[in-house]
This record gives C-alpha cells, structure tokens and sequence, in this order.
C-alpha cells in the first residue's frame, strides 16, 4: 500500500524522455493554412535535393508562434509575407515598405529575408459573385450603400492593425453585423449564405471553386502581401546550402501557380509535398505510411504529452496539496495560484510557454503540467481536510509522529479523493492535448488541425475518434487503479 | 522527561491550568493531582471541560496559562510522542481507523516501535483474551465490527504498548445498554488487574462510581466537588452537585 502511490507516479513519469539530439537539421515552420503548408514542403523538398537535413514543423498555429518561434531561434526559417512584417510584427514601417527596408529593419535582429517568391498573397474581401451581381456591387466602397450586408471575418482579421478596424476606418465601412469565424470555415459560410461576405487571401483555391468575386480595393488599403521566406541569419555560416535553396525558389512562382497548388491540395486532396515535389520537377519524398502508422504514432505522440505532463504534476500536486492542508493560510494561496492557472485559456496557455520553452513536445507538456495541477492538489487538499477529527487525532494520541501518521493513516483515508482528482487532470489532460499540435507537439490534434484547415472531417475524426476513446481507457484504467488503491476497509464502510 | 521505572503508572498534575476556545472558556484555572496507580472519573455535564483535561493530558491541547505536570516535571512539547506511547487512549467509539483491520489498526505503533509480526500477534491474542474478544475478528475491519467489539478494538489498541496509564472519553457512551454494562464490568476488572493510572471521562454518575472511589465532578470548566460518591451525595458543595446527583438516582436500580 505503502509504495503503490510512488510507484504509479514513476510509471507515468518514465515513460520516454526526448531521445538525444543528432546533428542538428534545418528547421522549417509554417503557419497553419495550406498556402503555409505548402510553401514549407517547398523549402523541406528543395532542402532535401540539395542534401541538406531538414524537417518541417508544419501548421504550428498563427503568425505570432511562428515569429516567436523563428526568434527564439526554434524554428530556423518559415514563409511569411511583407505585409504582415510591415503591419505587425515590426513596429513603425511604413505599410509599402520594400524588401531591400525590412532587410535592413530585419537584420539587427538575426532574421534574414528572401526576396518575393513571386507573388503577392494580399487580403481581399469576397462575396458570392450571383449576390455581388444582384446588388451591384464590384467595389469595396460599394458596400457603404448596403449596411445590412453581414461580414464573417477571421479572428485575425479582426484584430490585426492591418485587417477589418483599419479597413472599416479607411472606406468607412457602415456595417455592424460582423462575426469571427475560423477562415477554413468561413467558405462554407458565404457559399451557404450565412453570412454576406469574408475576408480571403487572393491566392485562395476556393475562389474560383465557391464562385465568389473579391472585390476590387478601389482605395488602396491592403498592403502587399509579397510572399518570402524569413531565416535566422546564422544559416549563412551553418547551412549555407539551405538559404541558396531559399533564394532560388524567389521568383519562381506566380500568382496562378500559387493558386493551381493550393487548389490541388485544398479541392483534390493531394499531399502538401507530393505537390511540392512535382512543382520542383523531382519525386517526392517520404511516402504516406498510411492509418495504422500514423495512429500508432500519434498515440505515442499523445500520450507521451498526457503521461509525463501529469506524472509531473503528481510529483508536485500532491505535496502542495499535503503543505496546503497543514498550513490553512498557504493552502487558501496554493488553491487560488492554481485556479488562477485553470483560468488562463489554453490556446494562450501553450503560446506563452514558446518564450520559455520553445516549440515541440516540452512547453506543451509544461502547460498541461499546469493545467493538471489544480485538480490534484485541491482533491489531496480537501482529501486530507475532510478526514475525521477524532481520526487525526487518534493517530496523534498513539505517538506517532507526524510523518508516520501521514503515510499510515491520512493519506490512505485520502485516497479515493487524491486519485479522483488525479483522474480529473487526466482526462481533462487527453482533450487539452490536442491543441499542442499548435506549437508542433503532434498528438491526435495535428489531423484535427489538418482536417480542419482541408475541411476533410475524416481527417478530423482520426484525431478526435482516437481522442474520445483515450479519454475513456484513461477514465476506466483510473478506475482500475482506484480500486486497487482503495483500502478494503474504505470500501466497506462506503457501503454502510 | 525522567525515564526511570513507574511500577505504579504515571502521576499527573494540571497547575492553574485554563484553556480557551475562542471565546468559550472550557477549562479555568483548574489543579487538579492524579496519583499513580489510582482510578479517576470525571464526571459533568458536556461542555464542562472534562475531555479538555484529557486532551492537555496528553498534549494534544496546550493551556493558555498554567501548566501540565508528568512524573512532577512540567510537560514540554518535544516530551509529547513519548509520553503519549506511556499512555493509552480511547475515546468513543473508537476512533478506529477504517482502512485498517482490526489487527492492523493494533499493530500501528508497534509496528512504529519496531516489534516483528510475532510480536505483535502474540501481544493482540493475550489483550483479545483479556477483552473477551474472539481472535477471528482482529481480520475484520472496524466497518464488520459491532460497537462492543470496536469498542474492545479499541482498548486493546490503547495497551498494546503496555502503557503505564490509560484516559478514556466517553468509552462506552454509544454502545446500547446491555454491552455498555457487560463492557462497564470487564472494564473495572481490566483497570483493577493492570494497576495503571486511569482517568475516565464519562456523564454518568453510576459508571463513573462503578469505575473509581475518587470522582471528579466538573462544571463550566471548574472543579465543582473532588471526592467519593458518597462526599457528592451526603455533602454537595452545591446545589448543582445536587441536582447532578439527582438527576442521576432516577436510574432504576437507584429507586
């Protein structure tokens, strides 16, 4: 009895620690849209025909992870575009800043810059084109003469500088019906009429696809989105090979070819590097290892990130949980420090541990480790609170000493309620899990995220089937530990 | 703490000692001398402060002013786990812990002090025989025990160390009344038997003068009457001592 509370801890605490780094391989992001996607096994691919080691961590989530990322030097280059360096990641640029300024602007910190790869991925705003033809509408300042219209605009677009509060100032827009919507979805909401018109990238594949028209930018306010590629400038001395490959994609893709592989991916469900691999003329590489293979991966992925973040947040709950039950007034500040943890959404949760930690398996397993935190210490906490008075002090009139008494007698009476709450954290755990696919921690979130950004929902049920049945294994394997755990004689008078 | 040889128990001595909860006063500048070897009951109403004497006893409880005297040496708080292995305690209904059988819930501190399983066995069959206790129960756990036998589980806990001195709170203040008298007699038997100091808590009159010559009658946390049954019934020092010891004569075997 004594030892099986340690040891369960050491089981899921042992489970794989990183394998030890080889020489080192280029490391290529990408946001988490196809255009991203595609333009990283581009890089990956050209990479790879010049015999330089490369992997790609792709669909790491939005512009600020992959910045921060590139940054903190753990990613080494991603593609980006002119108009988000100018609008929002470097302060004070002018909006029609050239490639030769954000170089300069660019270099001071470590970060080197492609020229345009060749075309101009610029925010557009598109409507159905059978409504835009019905009310007369070809212009942006059209719109002022319909303010029913409803707008359905990403959640970047929203917010960023550079997106709908300065595009509503400049054309003074009068609309007030405006939703977020994720940008993969909002397709299928101005098809179906939900809402009126959405923001789109004018290298969209699904533009031609939903039949919509952009609308002519008649004032001049969107930026230039010229497609490059960002690096860390040590590359020049480590892997000068790469950053050749990167400058010889410059120039070579246009607007339509743009457009011609993001449709291929996005509309005919061909993989990002096969598409890659025949826009660079070669063959691709890597070959899809199909279902099987990948689930199995996924799963170790995912419950690599679930066993140790939790195994982790045992070997410190537990304790706090004990301190917070001796010492009442640090207790009441140990269960609001955690609640207050619990209350951070987990999205932020994950992006505020890349400064600290970087991207990959270790800041996602930290901010699960956080999240598990609560529940385990507020259910020892109340375990050891809610123990009888006469029983603690029984203990305490037989001489035991204070340590003796905790392991014999109070944990054991705590029990049920501590593994309760370790049960909490782990299912709670295996659903958090799936967002650190965001910052490249794989997992069964990398095909929901996937599925999501190709609207392919059977990609999506890979991740969420396989999910749902480790939320329940792990539901009834803690039930099996419970009761094992239990003593006997806890069970019996429960039943009474 | 002096560690020489008490062949008759422990002495126990409260000096002016008072103790506060909060704002309820439960015991005032109460001295009271416990000799060795001897049988106390305290007896009164509940809230009278005649648990809390235990508790300072033991150290379970420290007092606000006054102190605790062991052996006459003023009690500190690093003397408090080995006097507490000098001392046995049962209080009502047992305080057994669940997740332990029977025998386990014995074996707790010797188990602590180092005995081996033999030890222990040897020592929980010669306390089951002193209690009457079937020795096939000690594997059951405290939920398939019936009052009387968590009761006498209880006691034999409080001796295995053999201690020098027993306190009991309330010991057979939930069992029905046919096992509270079976319990009162082999009690008294068990306290004659051994020579340790004793100290029962109970409200009753008639246990507390079955179990002691000397009773200690307590009232809002002072020491109402110090004497025997027959100093509290012929000679009250008040008439709450009256009323107590009226109130207890309409017991049946009292008419």
């Amino acid at each position: 009895m004594r030892c099986t509370l340690p040891a369960l801890i050491l089981l899921l605490g042992a489970c794989l620690l990183p394998a030890p780094a080889q020489a080192a391989p280029v490391r290529i992001g990408s946001k988490q849209f196809t255009e991203s996607v595609i333009l990283g096994e581009l890089a990956l691919a050209g990479a790879r025909e010049a015999g330089v080691a490369a992997v790609h961590r792709r669909e790491l989530g939005g512009t600020s992870i992959l910045w921060r990322a590139l940054l903190e030097g753990e990613i080494d280059a991603y593609p980006e575009y002119t108009g988000t360096l100018t609008q929002e990641l470097l302060k004070g640029m002018p909006a029609d800043a050239d490639i030769a300024t954000l170089r300069a602007r660019l270099q001071p910190l470590g970060i080197g810059i492609t020229d345009s790869l060749g075309f101009s991925d610029t925010y557009a705003i598109g409507m159905r084109d059978d409504v835009a033809a019905r009310l007369g509408i070809k212009d942006i300042s059209d719109l002022l003469q319909h303010p029913e219209l409803r707008f359905g605009f990403s959640n970047e677009f929203m917010d960023r500088g550079d997106g709908w509060p300065g595009l509503r100032r400049r054309y003074g827009l009068p609309q007030t019906n405006v939703s977020g919507l994720d940008h993969t979805l909002s397709y299928r909401a101005v098809a179906s009429g939900a809402v009126d018109a959405i923001d789109l990238y004018s290298t969209d594949a699904e533009i031609p696809y939903y039949h919509l028209r952009t609308l002519r930018d008649d004032r001049r306010y969107f930026p230039r989105y010229e497609a490059v590629y960002l690096y860390r400038l040590v590359l020049d001395r480590s892997a000068p090979a790469f950053v050749g490959v990167l400058h010889k994609l410059t120039g070579s893709i246009d607007e339509e070819a743009m457009r011609a592989m993001n449709a291929r991916v996005k509309l005919r469900g061909i993989k990002e590097n096969v598409v890659a691999a025949d826009f660079l003329g070669i063959h691709a590489d890597g070959h899809d290892g199909g279902l099987w293979p990948h689930l199995l991966q996924r799963s170790a992925e995912h419950v690599k990130l679930v066993a140790i973040s939790l195994g982790l947040a045992m070997l410190l709950a537990i304790p706090l949980g004990i301190l917070a039950a001796r010492l009442r007034r640090l207790g009441q500040w140990v269960i609001g420090l955690t609640g207050v943890l619990q209350t951070v959404p987990s999205l932020a949760m994950f992006v505020f541990m890349i400064p600290l930690l970087g991207i990959g398996t270790w800041p996602a397993i930290a901010a699960l480790f956080l999240y598990s935190l609560l529940p385990i210490v507020r259910n020892t906490h109340a375990g050891l609170v809610g123990i009888a008075p006469e029983l603690r002090e029984s203990a305490a009139a037989l001489g035991l000493p204070p340590g003796v008494r905790l392991r014999r007698v109070e944990l054991p009476l705590a029990m049920r309620s501590i593994l309760a709450g370790i049960k909490t954290a782990a299912v709670i755990n295996v659903g958090t899990a799936t967002l650190a696919a965001l910052i490249g921690a794989g997992g069964y979130g990398q095909p929901i995220l996937t599925g999501i950004r190709l609207d392919d929902v059977g990609l999506i049920l890979q991740g969420a089937i396989p999910a749902a049945v480790l939320a329940l294994l792990v539901q009834g394997l803690f039930e099996l530990i419970e009761r094992w755990l239990t003593p006997r004689g806890l069970r019996l008078e429960a039943r009474q | 703490m002096p560690t020489a040889e008490f062949s008759g128990g422990i002495a126990f001595a409260l000096e002016q000692a008072g103790k506060r909860y909060g704002k309820v006063r439960a015991l005032e500048q109460v001295s009271l001398t416990f000799a060795a070897g001897t049988t106390t009951a305290l007896i009164g109403s509940s809230g009278s402060g005649k648990s809390t004497v235990l508790r300072l006893l033991l150290g379970l409880e420290w007092p606000d002013h006054g102190h605790v005297e062991v052996d006459g040496q003023p009690l500190q708080r690093s003397d408090v786990l080995p006097l507490r292995r000098r001392v046995g305690y049962v209080i009502q209904e047992g305080g057994l812990f669940p997740h332990l059988t029977a025998l386990g819930n014995l074996a707790l501190l010797p188990r602590h002090l180092g005995w081996n399983r033999e030890r222990i066995r040897q020592r929980a069959e010669q306390l089951a025989a002193l209690t009457h206790l079937p020795v096939g129960v000690l594997e059951r756990y405290p939920a398939e025990l019936s009052g009387g036998q968590r009761q006498r589980v209880a006691l034999m806990r409080a001796l295995m160390a053999d201690p020098d001195a027993l306190l009991l709170d309330e010991p057979l203040g939930a069992l029905d009344p046919v096992v509270r008298h079976e319990l009162q007699d082999e009690l008294k038997q068990i306290f004659d038997q051994l020579g340790k100091t004793v100290i029962v808590v109970t409200h009753d009159l008639a246990e507390a003068a079955w179990f002691a010559e000397r009773l200690v009658l307590l009232r809002q946390g002072a020491v109402l009457q110090d004497g025997t049954f027959r100093d509290l019934r012929d000679r009250p020092a008040d008439a709450f001592v009256s009323r107590f010891v009226a109130a207890q004569r309409r017991l049946p075997e009292a008419l």
